[in-house]
């Protein structure tokens, strides 16, 4: 079937299958920095954002995302001009084996999209469906508070 | 033993015995912490790992696991299968070689024992291998491996490994191929065993004026790298085979796949591609015999990735372990005598049977000055997952049990249970008493500790958790509080085996191609190793262009495990940007005298990418690279260097836990965590407290939180995040990492080990806060609110009686 979508701020039409997942049709596509560790919704590491709102790509069919808009970790930024979370995540160290961190940049942009100024037990909440088994969570949890630190009231990235 | 260490393969001295943490400060590249050379492209979700690659024609493989926990495979047919459209080849024990190997990825030979056939006719677990199918789809190759119809003689199981050891339990490994080390005894179900006396060990029980004798046990743990083992092969245009492998041992995958698949080594081209976390479970050869085998038949690509499920059920896991730990101690407080007996369980197949059993011991023992020491060890074969390496390697195990059992004889004796440690525990000059008896596989180097900063590790971590607050802590009421800590040692690689070598050669704008066959997975290494290099040449870490690892382009590495990169793989990048240096600098001597401004050769130094004169002088590399590629003196200036170590210095580290104990749910908080690490230099610091961060972390989920479970009929319970339960950031306590510096002189820069030791401390650690809190001993892991509550009845019902 074809689907359309905006994809990264890009209307795209693919030829899928009715019972494919976002996640294989992303990297189907050519879009790898969506990761597959479980493929059951239990680790993050395929999330992507479907209208702003943060989803495991690996429950959501591709045909669902239809006539929606879609944001993968790509979408973000790229070497020129990376995004002020994927800065950070950089900047303190919050990076190891590097698997789960697409999944929590996402995640992470979720939240400071409507929650700018988040506390840090709102940011340990936003993260906590992203086992990360490289980084004990401390340094991405400081890396988006960074962020958020950097956000004037209100102002969200 | 101040003495140089000259066995290095070069036959070049190294360790001169100079050095001290005097020069760190002069250091420009070593001890900051720099942007990760690979974080940015991470960030970026470019990172490409072993399955970011679709190639043309590409075949997927789908495995059938075994349903039961032993049984003979009478017969499999295949027919149904093969008739599943898309479906290109199908693998069993009937039609791939019969040769025994063992999936441990060790240095050779390995001393694992000789266990494993690609396919065989028996399986021994539920998730053994039975066949293996490659169709044009993932679907397709699902549906296929459900038509297969095989035929089983079920055997009895044997899921227990006491049980294991008894007359008349069932063989497990009854085939006459296998072999194993002295020790090894198939008829008996032990894949490994090893009995060591240090000293007169029954005179120095007699002489203790005290014994204590306790026992522990430890579950297995998973390992749960985000990144699933996956492989994807194909042939190049020469006819050669590419395996692009998630591992950290691309060197032992291709000497291993070479024997296995009857290709000579120079057939075969092992890439490692970026990596998502290994943690030990990629020291296996788990994989990548199957889409290969499956590429040298139908000469198509290839491509095997394992799902979650089969991750934790199917490849390898902590070895469970029952500790017997008993200690003879003087009234005044010092040690005597030492003794551990461990039987270990290694499930279907003995991977890691024997050596993570003897690090169990060797980490262990040694901490704590005794007159004699003891270690009885029994690793047996059960119809069980499999155990293998991971993270602290037997370590995790063996702390539980010896630093529950300083502090109960600490309070045995009336005694602080910090001083009580403090006495006894081992300091630089000290001998490591069990070096020699627990070699890998055969006798080891002896060993003395030179850089040793644990006392300092002690004070610094109680002043960073307020150890003075522990009296004062609530133990009254429904919530408790308490503390604990725990004093750990770990190594520096594998003395005498682990080799790792670098080339590096000069490009004409100064910078340096770095090639290695160390393995970066999620470490750092690759960053570690460009800081030493930068350090070495005097240039910044962005003229160091990093390559790991393949092992068609980078030189040998024994791989990631053994925490031994940065000390052992260091070194050999210190030693072959040494020798660059060296040649810059007789080319820079060369170019002046052939502008007729001859220099002094002995007084050249190099300084900010150039060689430089003490007049002031200077040579940019880029000039000295223009003018020896192309105009004077003409060659490229490279070299490469390779490093053993004799000695494994290990690094040390003082734990400290709060926590808070529900006696009505059982439910344990960890409030704050402090881990104090000697790390020697710490070269990148940021990356240093992030394995300590993670190592931690991930034990604490081993102490607290993930119970891996199974069926009467051996199957696995909890085989999906949902259910096996890791630490989460919700779950993360305050932690605090502090890096206490020494100087350890076999070391690149001073550099000793720090990715394993973490993984050592959270198991007693917290054992010890929560008998703090409670004045409940609980001597086994994982310490779930059943357990807690349930003791917590008993001791109760117990005060109630008396
Ligand atoms: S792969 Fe989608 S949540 Fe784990
Ligand atoms: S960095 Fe490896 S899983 Fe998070």
């Amino acid at each position: 079937m074809k689907i359309e979508l905006k994809l990264n701020g890009k209307d795209v039409a693919w030829d899928c299958a009715p019972h494919e997942f976002l996640t294989e049709a992303l990297r189907r596509h050519g879009l790898l920095g969506t990761k597959r560790g479980c493929e059951s919704g239990d680790c993050g590491a395929c999330s992507v954002l479907l209208d702003g709102e943060e989803v495991p790509s690996c429950l959501v069919l591709a045909a669902q995302a239809a006539g929606h808009e879609v944001t993968t970790i790509e979408g973000l930024g790229d070497f020129a001009g990376p995004h002020p979370l994927q800065k950070a995540f950089v900047d303190h160290t919050a990076i190891q084996c590097g698997f789960c961190t697409p999944g929590m940049v996402i995640a992470a942009k979720a939240l400071l999209d409507v929650e700018p100024r988040p506390s840090e037990h709102a940011v340990r909440e936003c993260l906590a469906g992203h086992p990360c088994r490289c980084t004990g969570y401390v340094k991405p949890i400081q890396a988006v508070l960074a962020v958020a630190a950097t956000n004037a009231g209100g102002e969200a990235r | 033993m101040n003495k140089p260490i000259l066995g290095a393969p070069d036959g070049e001295a190294w360790d001169t015995g100079a050095g001290s943490l005097g020069e760190v400060d002069r250091y420009t590249a070593v001890g900051k912490s720099p942007e990760r050379v690979d974080a940015l492209k991470l960030a970026l979700g470019k990172g490409t790992y072993a399955d970011d690659v679709a190639l043309e024609g590409m075949l997927h493989l789908k495995l059938l696991w075994s349903p039961h926990a032993h049984a003979r495979i009478v017969s499999i047919d295949t027919r149904e299968a093969e008739k599943e459209p898309g479906v290109r080849c199908i693998l069993h024990h009937g039609n791939v070689a019969r040769i025994p190997y063992t999936t441990a990825g060790q240095g050779h030979p390995e001393p694992s024992p000789y266990d494993t056939f690609i396919f065989d006719k028996k399986v021994r677990f539920v998730g053994d291998r039975v066949a293996c199918v490659a169709a044009d789809s993932p679907e397709a190759a699902a549906r296929a491996v459900a038509k297969l119809r095989v035929v089983y003689e079920v055997l009895p199981a044997v899921l227990d490994p006491q049980q294991a050891l008894l007359p008349g339990a069932p063989v497990i490994h009854d085939e006459p191929e296998a072999t194993g080390l002295p020790g090894f005894d198939k008829a008996r179900n032990i894949a490994a065993a090893m009995d060591v006396d240090h000293g007169d060990v029954e005179a120095a029980f007699a002489r203790a004026e005290l014994v204590l004798e306790r026992a522990y046990s430890v579950p297995y743990q998973a390992h749960c790298a985000l990144e699933p083992h996956s492989a994807v092969t194909w042939l190049d245009e020469d006819d050669r085979l590419v395996v692009r492998v998630a591992t950290q041992v691309p060197f032992h995958s291709r000497r291993i796949l070479a024997r296995i698949l009857e290709v000579p080594v120079q057939r075969i081209r092992v890439v490692k591609p970026r990596i998502g976390g290994g943690f030990g479970g990629k020291q296996e050869i788990l994989l990548e015999d199957l889409p290969a085998l499956v590429t040298l038949r139908t000469r198509r690509p290839a491509r095997l990735v394992l799902t979650r499920a089969e991750e934790i059920v199917s490849s390898r896991l902590r070895h469970p372990q029952l500790l017997r730990w008993k200690s003879g101690v003087m009234k005044d407080g010092r040690l005597v005598a030492q003794e551990l007996e461990v039987l270990a369980n290694t499930g279907a197949y003995g991977a890691h049977a024997l050596t993570v059993q003897t690090c169990t011991a060797g980490k262990t023992l040694p901490l704590y000055r005794a007159e004699a020491y003891r270690f009885r060890m029994k690793t047996v074969y059960t119809n069980l997952p499999v155990a293998g390496a991971f993270r602290g390697y037997g370590g995790p195990q063996g702390f539980v049990a010896l630093e529950s059992h300083m502090d109960e004889l600490a309070g045995m004796l009336g005694m602080d249970p910090i001083e009580f440690r403090r006495r006894n525990v081992v300091g630089p000059g000290d001998e490591n008493a069990l070096a020699q008896a627990l070699g890998e596989g055969k006798e080891g180097p002896p060993q003395r500790f030179r850089s040793c900063a644990m006392q300092e590790c002690i004070d610094r971590g109680m002043a960073a958790i307020d150890w003075a607050r522990r009296p004062t802590l609530p133990r009254t009421g429904t919530v408790r509080r308490g503390m604990g800590m725990s004093c750990l040692m770990h190594g520096s690689g594998i003395p005498g085996v682990d080799m790792g070598s670098a080339r590096v050669k000069l490009n004409e704008d100064g910078s340096f191609n770095l090639h290695v066959g160390a393995t970066d997975i999620g470490t750092g290494s690759d960053t570690i190793l460009s800081q030493i290099a930068a350090e070495t040449l005097a240039v910044p870490v962005g003229k160091i262009v990093i390559y790991s690892s393949d092992t068609d382009h980078t030189p040998f590495d024994t791989g990631a495990y053994a925490s031994s990169t940065t000390y052992i793989t260091g070194v050999s990048v210190k030693k072959a940007c040494e020798g660059a240096r060296r040649q810059l600098e007789d080319a820079a001597a060369e170019m002046w005298r052939h502008r007729g401004d001859a220099c002094d050769r002995a007084a050249l130094f190099v300084k900010d990418g150039a060689v430089c004169r003490p007049d002031g002088e200077r040579l940019s590399y880029a000039d000295i690279c223009l003018s020896t590629f192309y105009t004077h003196d003409q060659h490229q200036i490279m070299d490469h260097g390779s490093h053993m170590s004799f000695e494994c210095p290990p690094p040390f580290a003082a734990h400290f836990a709060e926590v808070e104990v529900d006696t009505e749910t059982g439910g344990v908080k960890v409030l704050k965590y402090v881990a104090a690490t000697d790390c020697g230099v710490a070269i990148h610091p940021k990356s240093c407290e992030g394995q300590t961060e993670g190592g931690c972390v991930q034990a604490m989920g081993y102490a607290l939180s993930e119970d891996l479970t199974f069926d009467a009929a051996g199957r696995t319970l909890t085989d999906g995040f949902r259910h096996y339960k890791q630490f989460s950031s919700l779950d993360l306590p305050e932690f605090q990492t502090i890096l206490v510096p020494s100087f350890e002189p076999s070391g690149p820069y001073g550099a000793k080990s720090v990715s394993e030791i973490p993984a050592d401390g959270p198991g007693p650690t917290l054992l010890n806060a929560i008998a703090d809190a409670i004045g409940i001993r609980i001597r086994e892991l994982p310490i779930t609110p059943e357990k807690v509550r349930r003791a917590w009845l008993a001791k109760q019902a117990e005060e109630a009686r008396s």
